[in-house]
């Protein structure tokens, strides 16, 4: 019997005239403590799928069932890591992990709690930045929180939303090891969801396509029998990786191939910066910035 | 822009003064004879300001001790509209229904002056004091509902997606997640009905001829002392600006990123 199991689920968005099936028979089983990663094209629907999985969204017919309970509703069991952190801007690091580790174990004493959630922000290797908002932390520090919040509450299942496609290359490669070293440590079950093929070689036991969209659904299920721990360079030289490389981008082509017609456009944007509307408006304020003026951009690397 | 020289933050604002004190002197002296010259003015409010809370009389007491039972007013009725607003804010806001049953009436009571406002108070309250009051609260609400209306539509599905998720009850998701996202739009509204609360305080003074600087404003009309009004003019201003300043002190602090 699969840990989680999903049985001809659809999915599709809109009323009647102009709907479209977003996911269409995705059938996929996932045992016990497997790292299982899915790949798509970004707008395939990868994020659908795991608001199912959450019980975030209702499948339109088929069904979903973790540990032969139906999911019918969001639950602390699956621990998500949403796309957008998904932080609470006016709450720091520890508050953030203290709101749900004392939602799910009210039971515990105050000292206990403290104590798991320090545990867990040690974890990520956050504790110098504990008493800090979001909005003062870096792109990879905020995932980094995002992961510890879902693991603090442990959860039977950890859901990955594209956890690590907003990073840079260098945050994405640490915290593609982190959550490696946290999945082998922990033994969870993993839900990676990416759009970046290497990514899901690297980190997960299998691999899974899903094709592109409208009317997506999961391609043949790969096993990524490579050993670990896997070096990132070195693997690039494996012929076997390789060999599952190409047969999971050749199925993402294919599909892509058959059901997208692809536009190109030039974008012109406006030659103006977006204003900051929190400013306030009085007479001196200083005038919106032009583009072409703008000299230098800074660039956050952690 | 070129070069700023150092003391342009306090020397341009002092030329605007001059400016209007120029035209307000040539107004004096030509074709409104009745207005107070700056001079004539400050020499006839010069006791109220030196003396700022003496109280030498029911009607005749220094200019910052009205402004005080103004204040005190104000506040009272502002706390009213906070009180009765902000729930109906997010009422309005969580709920479409509630939305469009409530939202033609308050776009029509919306724009309804103090003016007319207050004599319906004095019909339902009797006494001066609690009709102002009324009158105060209802004028200065819709910014406050308004706002936290909007502010409350605005909350990200990510943040409640989290309350989700972390199964939060219904009132640790009301006071965890929504009210601290609301809380930028709740301010702004805050802010904008303090002012309309001030706006409407001289008003509902004038009328019921409470003691504060509106009321004092009025009598002093009625007793020809013209500098007096204009003494009054500057310190309900002053204070207007003085009030917007300190919330939006208070916004800045609750901005969340
Ligand atoms: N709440 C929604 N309402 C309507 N359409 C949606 C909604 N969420 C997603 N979609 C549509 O479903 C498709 C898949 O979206 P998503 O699951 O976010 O893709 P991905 O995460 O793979 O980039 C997109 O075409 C998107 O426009
Ligand atoms: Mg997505």
């Amino acid at each position: 019997m699969p840990f989680l199991e999903l049985k001809n689920v659809s999915k599709g968005y809109g009323a009647k005239d102009e709907r479209t099936e977003v996911l269409r028979d995705i059938n996929l089983q996932i045992e016990k403590g497997e790292f299982v990663a899915i790949v798509g094209y970004s707008g395939a629907g990868k994020t659908t799928l795991i608001s199912l999985i959450a019980g975030l969204a209702k499948p339109d017919s088929g069904t979903l069932t973790l540990n032969d309970l139906e999911i019918t509703e969001p639950g602390p069991d699956r621990g998500i890591v949403f796309q957008n952190y998904s932080l609470l801007p006016w709450l720091t690091v520890y508050e953030n992990i203290y709101l749900a580790v004392d939602q799910v174990f009210p039971n515990w004493s105050a000292a206990k709690k403290q104590q798991h959630t320090d545990k867990y922000i040690a974890m990520v290797s956050l504790s110098p930045a504990r008493e800090k908002r979001p909005a003062e932390l870096s792109g990879g520090m905020r995932q980094r929180v995002s992961v510890a919040r879902s693991l603090s509450i442990d959860p039977q299942i950890l859901l990955l939303d594209e956890p690590l496609s907003a990073l840079d290359a260098l945050t994405r490669a640490t915290l593609q090891d982190e959550i490696v070293r946290i999945w082998e440590t922990d033994k969870k079950t993993v839900v990676l969801i990416t759009n970046d093929v290497d990514e899901g070689l690297l980190m997960a036991d299998r691999i899974i396509p899903l094709s592109a969209g409208p009317n997506a659904t999961l391609g043949p299920s790969i096993q990524v029998d490579l050993p670990r721990p896997r070096d990132r360079k070195a693997i690039n030289h494996n012929t076997r990786f390789q060999e599952i490389r190409r047969e999971v981008i050749d199925y993402l082509l294919g599909t892509g191939a058959r059901q997208r017609t692809t536009v190109t456009r030039k974008l012109f944007l406006p030659d103006i910066e977006p204003e900051d509307l929190s400013v306030p408006r009085n007479l001196f304020r200083k005038r919106p910035v032009r583009r072409q003026e703008i000299k230098t951009e800074t660039m956050e690397i952690s | 822009m070129k070069d700023k020289f150092k003391f342009d933050w306090l020397l341009l604002p002092l030329l605007g003064a001059a400016f209007v004190l120029i035209i307000w002197t040539a107004t004096s002296a030509t074709w409104a004879k009745g207005l107070p010259s700056p001079v004539k003015t400050w020499t006839g409010s010069k006791l109220y300001i030196e003396k700022p809370f003496e109280k030498r009389g029911e009607q005749d007491q220094g200019i910052l001790r009205f402004t005080w039972y103004s204040l005190q007013m104000v506040i009272k009725g502002y706390l009213i509209a906070l009180i009765v607003g902000t729930p109906i804010g997010f009422c309005l806001g969580l709920s479409k229904t509630f939305g469009k049953i409530f939202d033609p009436i308050i776009q029509i009571l919306r724009p309804v002056s103090p003016l007319a406002w207050l004599p319906l108070g004095l019909i339902l309250f009797q006494r001066p004091g609690p009709s102002a009051l009324f009158t105060i609260a209802l004028c200065a609400m819709w910014p406050t509902v308004l706002n936290t209306a909007v502010g409350v539509r605005a909350i990200p599905q990510d943040y409640l997606n989290v309350a989700k998720v972390l199964k939060l009850s219904r009132w640790k998701t009301l006071f965890k997640v929504m009210v601290p996202a609301t809380l930028p739009y709740m301010f702004t509204g805050f802010r904008l009905s303090l002012g309309i609360a001030w706006l409407v305080i001289v008003a509902a003074e004038m009328l019921t001829g409470s003691p504060g600087v509106g009321g004092f404003l009025w009598q002093e009309y009625n007793s020809l002392i013209y500098e007096h009004i204009i003494l009054c003019i500057l310190t309900i201003g002053i204070t207007g600006f003085i009030l917007d300043k300190l919330m939006g002190l208070m916004e800045k602090r609750f901005k969340t990123a």
